[in-house]
């Protein structure tokens, strides 16, 4: 799996207050949720964001409330995959959940700038900065977590586990 | 091993467990409410499955957008509401329960020893009666309710020992901050955090759920502490039939990523100021802040204990002019203890208003709203950026007895100096 885009960068301990806030959480549309997406923090992330983009983080990235509602709106935004240097566990589970690609990658921070062109390699944790002509190693993901991805989230996942079960 | 690792390796069927092993555990409890459920519904029945793996163990409430303000939040609750009908699972609607946090304990859900999942932050809360517990999204909550199950990397545990006596006015919410201070917003990512010492065999349950409630403040995974009498004295009569487990203890040679000790022997009234729920300081060094509303409820200190303390500095005072109060008892047990303890009466008299058990203004979803540049001190856990409603506002964390104060004074004020403002 390998995904590709233009970086957009932001610090440490974004929270998922500002990647959605609460006002929100009646929305159940994941297109209008989109809509929100980053609203505490940048304007013009929806915008940025429209022909795909790669969220790259300093740590603790979405920190705070349980809400999936954050990586929903960050996914149907355009975010194709977020490389931080460490996330808020509850935020990792949520996005492997709902097939949008997260790696920790430490030094990511000070190496990406807001603009440059990213290809990540999923399975292997590899992340290549294009602009720069450089490479970054981030933490590779266990089997089962890369199934879980590769499957689109953990309900398509388990839903071809079930029915494999019966057969 | 230590209590995180003994309950992982039960609930996994091991023998042992250490830090770092992924581990695939049995689920005791799964609960969801009406801001992530609706979600959970929603990935369920895209499982293909037709029934829960067990109706008794998942438990529903309604708390965060309650009673609804918009058409769209009555239709999420109806979508939950169907949902425990046709699985036959346990809903506390409106009127019938109050905060999840608060609820699932009062309501015997929680024992000590188990692995409970919620679709919500601060499911950590249920430590404070020795479970594991822990937050997890709507999707995760989705699969466990059709499996029992779920994967757990098993966390390193920071051991924190507190000892120490609290003085007039300092309280387990002054003590959660101070030790946030320390270890910042991302000090115990993925870890667990162990409370032990004096201070915490002498605490409350309530004391000991705010402890454990914020620790997802510092990005952990779960915080536990060790059940003891005092645990089964809140437990009995609310679980059936539960027998006091008395084994649950970490072993004297339990392996710890580190241990920090805490005295709180000279602990004064702290705040967490804005933007950061680590931005902490001694009220006594924050200088003048006015404030415009104050708010005392939420999962982190919502109880008796925290309604008695704020009632006690509002008796016979009013709520100064330039302030609105907004107190919120976290459940129906608690508004009606309150009411009968003559608590809701002091908060009227003073000028306060006191609403129905709901999360509130804590998660800016519907009522109690902050407006721009206005100051909010509150009694809840997060002082994010647009928390509580507008960007622009700000919020200070702290306790009922910080809160109470500053509703008299109109400015943030340590409960100890408010006795000099006459009554």
């Amino acid at each position: 799996m390998k995904v590709y885009g233009k970086a957009v960068k932001y610090g440490d301990n974004v929270d998922t207050d500002v990647i959605l806030p609460g006002k929100y959480l009646v929305l159940t549309d994941p297109n209008e949720l989109a809509q929100h997406a980053m609203e505490g923090l940048d304007s013009e992330f929806t915008e940025r964001a429209r022909n795909g983009v790669i969220v790259v983080a300093g740590k603790n990235f979405g920190c705070g409330s349980s809400r999936e509602q954050a990586p929903i709106a960050l996914k149907y935004a355009g975010t194709r995959c977020i490389i931080a240097e460490s996330f808020a566990r509850i935020f990792f589970r949520n996005a492997i959940n709902i097939g949008l690609p997260v790696i920790e990658c430490s030094g990511i921070s000070a190496a990406v700038s807001t603009g440059e062109t990213l290809e990540v390699s999923l399975a292997d944790g590899e992340v290549r900065n294009l602009t720069k002509n450089q490479v970054y190693h981030g933490t590779k993901l266990p089997p089962f977590i890369m199934k879980i991805m590769e499957d689109g989230g953990l309900i398509e996942n388990l839903r071809r586990k079930l029915k494999g079960e019966r057969v | 091993m230590n209590i995180t690792e003994k309950i992982l390796a039960k609930a996994a069927g091991e023998k042992a467990v250490s830090p770092g092993e992924i581990v695939d555990a049995q689920v005791d409890i799964v609960m969801i409410h009406d801001l992530t459920g609706p979600l959970t519904v929603d990935a369920f029945r895209r499982i293909g499955v037709d029934h829960v793996w067990d109706s008794q163990k998942i438990v529903m409430v309604l708390d965060h957008q309650v009673p609804p303000e918009s058409v769209k939040a009555a239709e999420l609750h109806k979508t939950m509401r169907r949902f425990a009908r046709e699985q036959r699972v346990r809903i506390y609607d409106i009127g019938r329960g109050g905060i999840c946090h608060q609820v699932l304990p009062e309501k015997g859900h929680v024992l000590p020893g188990t692995v409970i999942v919620g679709a919500d932050s601060h499911t950590c809360t249920y430590g404070a009666f020795g479970a594991f517990a822990t937050g997890i999204g709507s999707t995760e909550a989705a699969a466990v309710m059709a499996t029992g199950r779920i994967w757990l990397k098993v966390p390193e545990t920071i051991r924190i020992t507190i000892n120490g006596r609290f003085k007039e006015y300092a309280t387990p919410k002054d003590l959660i901050l101070s030790v946030i201070g320390r270890l910042g917003v991302d000090g115990a990512i993925y870890k667990a955090i162990e409370f032990t010492g004096d201070a915490v065999r002498h605490m409350s349950v309530a004391g000991r759920m705010t402890l454990c409630n914020m620790t997802v403040e510092m990005g952990a995974k779960n915080g536990i502490i060790e059940p003891d009498e005092t645990t089964w004295q809140f437990l009995k009569g609310r679980t059936e039939g539960a027998q006091p487990v008395t084994d649950l203890k970490s072993d004297i040679d339990a392996c710890y990523e580190k241990t920090i000790e805490f005295n709180i022997n000279s602990l004064e009234p702290q705040v967490a100021c804005p933007p950061s729920v680590d931005n902490v300081k001694p009220v006594s060094e924050l200088g003048h802040v006015p404030v415009d509303q104050v708010f005392i409820g939420s999962c982190t200190n919502g109880r008796m204990e925290d309604l008695q303390l704020a009632a006690r500095i509002l008796k016979g005072r009013k709520v100064n002019e330039s302030v609105r109060a907004i107190v919120i008892p976290a459940s129906q047990e608690v508004y009606l203890q309150a009411l009968q303890e003559g608590l809701i009466k002091v908060f009227t008299e003073a000028g306060a208003i006191v609403c129905g058990s709901t999360c509130g203004p804590c998660l800016g979803g519907h009522i109690g709203l902050l407006a721009a540049d206005e100051i909010c001190v509150s009694t809840s856990n997060r002082n994010f950026i647009g928390r509580m409603g507008s960007p622009k506002a700000k919020v200070y964390l702290a306790s009922p007895a910080t809160a109470a104060a500053s509703a008299v004074t109109g400015y943030i004020t340590d409960p100890g100096r408010l006795r000099s403002v006459n009554k």
